[in-house]
């Protein structure tokens, strides 16, 4: 029905632009006009330049009322998170900032100074003050969002291996995520695809005869307990993935053949995070659009009602399911963590 | 004594001239000028026309994904059964639309056309320095379109590993339809196409080094040349470091090494590769691929130069400060590509370096976007469509390029890397400014081109609609790209988090099917105005470059007798002491008169 709606909108655009063609060819019958702008032109130009800045504006007003709520930019779930997002609030007044100043001094100017027939435009072709001053104002600026971005870049990727984090391999494989955790020594045993034995049921090549790897768990949904620091180990078996936690702030791409690297702590527990008046808001929002689509849904099987949840996204051109390929993650507190835990089974128990 | 020499060299030409049959002259054509129109017809119009539509459809599906589509089964027959797209040949979509929009239209179609058409008769040559080359590039260029468009009927489909092709995902034909047959025509199409670019390239180097006519020395130069030539250099630096990657590809593919592959398990079964790694194709690819950024911006930057200088009727400001922000560009463009890689698993410490030199490469277009300002400041601004376009041009260039400055920080690229955010980016910086220069050229070149004018209401409203819904399009989906949905994902029906973008998607594709619509306005009056548009004077646009002191009609060795001789840069608009508003740039200087650029 929206199809139809919308070709019938298209339809309607097209002959009415069909129409304005015929209009303006019309209009020009009898007049001796050799195409090139005349004074009525740029004065008509002119205007719409003003329309145009003030249409930029709308956009951009109405962009940020709508669409400016962006609970996955504000509240973060992880640790660097909030440092993240400060760096992103800053850089993005200093953008908005230079846009609105700079397409203001385009339109304008190209509305104050349309052409007249008989004016002469002013020869000015230089001038070295001027344009070191705006050689040197951005470098300035530019440095401090270079400093500030490069910290914030360094703590975030800095990993100190010798520190009390929790290792979590993340694999991939088309089109479903895994985690593995290195079980009570939190030591991941040694793997590799090409010790896949789909017989045994050792999916993700765990090295079977690795001490370590005894109580490895091998699970379909990402736990975590929250305020602890989480050493995530990517691989990929078969093409590049790319593991997107925007909730944490956190992306990785998994590149079959070495092991890639990404370390959080989260600090706001999925329950904590449903109780976010903010989140509640974009739920409910949620629910409500999808209580219009409601036929749609249940068509395709899926729950109506929809509750918040951490997901891990496939970020990176995968092949045909690369649209479906997420898993949950849950952030709990160490206590209902460790009882998950212990429901596991180990990878020595879990083979065939 | 010169003059005789010239007048004979003339005199050859013209009796070329009268050899001509119909397919030397528009067929194996060696003359720049037809050559140019070659690349405007096939690049840009045929190439353009099909990149749009594979857009409106990407659109389309994204806005309405469970809808069956009585267009897709039109357009894609057995790839949707029902009007329901499948989802492999979505990708396929986002695959072939990039790579046809990146390079054939805005590489090829946009420097093949102006480049071809405006370096010999800005600088006052003949002809380009090897008519020949320039020929087997063109046709170099038509095999590549031809196989490119052929992959759209193999049985397994185009290539649909994205336009970057990165391994495995392009390497093994069991992880993607589209990695068969498509994918080596994908690569051997891009061949070609890199011969054809680099033949050309070449050749625009040499044309600039060598054929200036007299007088016309670097720095009176117009600045659409200086963006030819250095976009050319940038070309030769960079196309080859792709070729060397595609024929690494088509090793791992074909011959069994392991340049890009390691380690996989696919189907069910280990592969025998070891060794090699999926990061080294990206550091080759990307360093192909952000000057490429830069070969599709550069031109059409030089364009706007030279149509806001003309249509302000001032000079450009800061004429050194242009070139010295072009090379400054050009350099800075071969060490920025790792921010394209900032997570992608190669060493963090890269990353920073990365950032640096990404941020710096923000100086110098800011003084480029300062110096259009500044030209319009205090002009007599002849409101054409080409200046239109032009001063679109520098808007998008600004929104588009200062949320490179988000993309640029490693630290923030890491929440909005392959969302959303990245395409409204660099579809604005890139996509948008780079047609808004190939638009501004058409309109401002197609006298030179076709002797007869384009209708300037058209113009208008083609403008008008197009940059309204330009905005319209890629404004809004900076915003969906910070709520954290990923691109070329074939629907978002999976991900109920999303829910809450999908009228902004819908009206976002509403917005583009009627830029789609104001694009036949431009067509209609393209074709319509090439057999009925209004003969054309010599220089409609009372302009100072050399092109408009050349006859109107198409003629071999583009000016009777001699060639013109430069006495001045090509700004001298509105220069005092002169009655007129321009002064071309083979008007001798008077006494005393200075040059007062330098």
């Amino acid at each position: 029905m929206t199809t139809l709606l919308i070709f019938i909108i298209v339809l309607f655009v097209a002959v009415a632009l069909w129409q304005m063609v015929k209009i303006f060819d019309l209009a020009q019958v009898g007049t001796s006009n050799n195409q090139v702008a005349t004074d009525k032109d740029n004065k008509f130009n002119g205007y719409m330049m003003i329309g145009f800045l003030i249409f930029i504006y709308a956009i951009t007003i109405a962009s940020f009322v709508y669409l400016g709520d962006l609970p996955l930019m504000s509240n973060s779930a992880s640790e660097h998170g909030p440092g993240l997002d400060n760096l992103m609030v800053i850089s993005m007044i200093v953008i908005f900032t230079v846009q609105i100043i700079t397409q203001f001094l385009l339109h304008y100017f190209a509305f104050k100074y349309r052409g007249e027939k008989g004016k002469k435009a002013l020869f000015y072709a230089d001038n070295n003050t001027l344009e070191a001053i705006w050689t040197v104002i951005p470098v300035f600026v530019l440095a401090g969002l270079i400093i500030y971005g490069l910290f914030t870049w360094n703590d975030i990727m800095n990993i100190d291996e010798s520190e009390d984090a929790m290792v979590v391999e993340l694999y991939a494989q088309q089109f479903n995520w895994k985690a593995r955790y290195g079980g009570e020594d939190n030591v991941l045993g040694k793997a590799n695809v090409r010790l896949i034995d789909l017989d045994k049921a050792n999916i993700l090549g765990v090295d079977e005869d690795d001490p370590n790897a005894k109580d490895d768990v091998i699970v379909t949904e990402l736990h975590l307990p929250v305020g602890k620091p989480i050493l995530f180990k990517m691989r990929s078996q078969d093409v590049l993935h790319s593991a997107y936690m925007p909730h944490f702030r956190a992306q990785m791409n998994c590149v079959p053949g070495m092991v890639t690297q990404f370390a959080f702590t989260p600090t706001v527990t999925t329950a904590e995070m449903r109780q976010n008046p903010d989140i509640q808001d974009k739920v409910a929002n949620i629910n409500a659009l999808r209580l219009e689509r409601k036929a749609e849904i249940e068509e395709a099987g899926q729950d109506l009602t929809y509750e918040f949840d951490y997901l891990l996204l496939c970020n990176k051109i995968c092949g045909k399911s690369h649209y479906n390929m997420q898993m949950k993650i849950v952030v709990e507190t160490q206590e209902e963590f460790d009882a998950w835990m212990k429901e596991q089974k180990t990878f020595e128990n879990s083979l065939n | 004594m010169s003059a005789t020499a010239e007048t004979h060299v003339h005199d050859d030409h013209d009796v070329h001239h009268h050899k001509e049959t119909f397919i030397t002259k528009y067929i194996f054509s060696q003359d720049h000028k037809m050559i140019a129109k070659q690349y405007l017809i096939t690049g840009v119009i045929v190439m353009g026309i099909i990149g749009i539509m594979m857009s409106l459809m990407i659109r389309m599906q994204i806005a309405w994904p469970e809808q069956p589509n009585p267009l897709f089964e039109a357009l894609l027959g057995k790839w949707a059964p029902g009007g329901v797209m499948d989802a492999d040949i979505y990708l396929a979509l986002v695959t072939i639309h990039g790579t046809i929009m990146v390079f054939f239209v805005l590489t090829a179609g946009l420097s093949g056309t102006f480049s071809n058409l405006l370096i010999p008769l800005q600088i006052g040559a003949r002809d380009m320095a090897s008519g020949f080359l320039n020929m087997v590039s063109y046709w170099l260029f038509f095999v590549s379109s031809v196989i490119m468009i052929l992959s759209f009927f193999v049985e397994a489909g185009p290539a649909a590993a994205g336009w970057t092709i990165y391994p495995p995902l392009s390497a093994l034909p069991m992880a993607q339809g589209g990695s068969g047959m498509g994918m080596t025509l994908w690569l051997v199409s891009m061949a070609f196409f890199i011969a054809s670019s680099l033949l050309g390239s070449l050749n625009y180097i040499v044309t600039v080094i060598n054929l200036r006519t007299k007088g016309m020395s670097m720095t009176r130069l117009p600045l659409t040349i200086w963006a030819f030539f250095v976009t050319a250099i940038i070309g030769v630096i960079s196309f080859p470091v792709l070729l060397s990657a595609a024929l690494l590809l088509i090793m791992d593919r074909s011959f069994g090494t392991s340049f890009f592959l390691s380690d996989i398990f696919i189907q069910g079964e280990v592969l025998h590769y070891q060794g090699g790694s999926p990061v080294l194709f990206e550091h080759l690819f990307w360093f192909l691929g952000h000057p490429e950024v830069y070969i599709v911006l550069l031109p059409a930057l030089g364009i706007t130069s030279e149509i806001i200088a003309t249509n302000s009727r001032k000079p450009i400001f800061g004429y050194r400060a242009m070139v010295a922000s072009i090379l400054a560009i050009a350099f800075l463009s071969t060490i920025v590509w790792g921010h394209h890689m900032f997570i992608s698993g190669m060493n963090p410490f890269l990353g920073s370096v990365f950032t640096f030199t990404t941020l710096l490469i923000a100086i110098p277009s800011a003084v480029k976007a300062f110096n259009y300002i500044t030209t319009l400041w205090k002009g007599n601004l002849q409101m054409n469509p080409a200046m239109l376009f032009s001063i679109g041009l520098v808007s998008t260039f600004i929104t588009g390029g200062l949320t490179g400055i988000i993309l640029g920080d490693s630290a923030l690229d890491i929440n909005v890397h392959d969302t959303y955010f990245v395409v409204a980016h660099f579809h604005l910086v890139m996509g948008i400014s780079a047609l808004y220069g190939v638009f501004a050229g058409v309109y401002h070149w197609f006298p030179r081109m076709f002797g007869r004018m384009m209708n300037k209401n058209l113009g208008y409203l083609h403008f008008w609609v197009t940059a309204i819904c330009a905005y319209g399009v890629f404004f809004p989906m900076h915003f969906i790209g910070m709520a954290g949905l990923p691109r070329r994902y074939y629907t978002n029906s999976n991900f109920p988090l999303f829910d809450d973008t999908t009228n902004t998607q819908a009206v976002i594709t509403v917005f583009a099917l009627v830029a789609g619509l104001a694009q036949l306005v431009f067509l209609y009056n393209f074709i319509a105005s090439i057999f009925y548009g209004k003969k054309a004077e010599q220089n409609p646009w009372n302009s100072n470059t050399l092109e408009w002191t050349a006859p109107v009609e198409h003629m071999h060795g583009n000016w009777p007798g001699e060639l013109p001789q430069v006495y001045r840069w090509a700004y001298d608009y509105s220069k005092p002491g002169y009655e007129e508003d321009f002064v071309p740039q083979n008007v001798p200087m008077k006494d005393g008169e200075e040059e007062l650029h330098h």
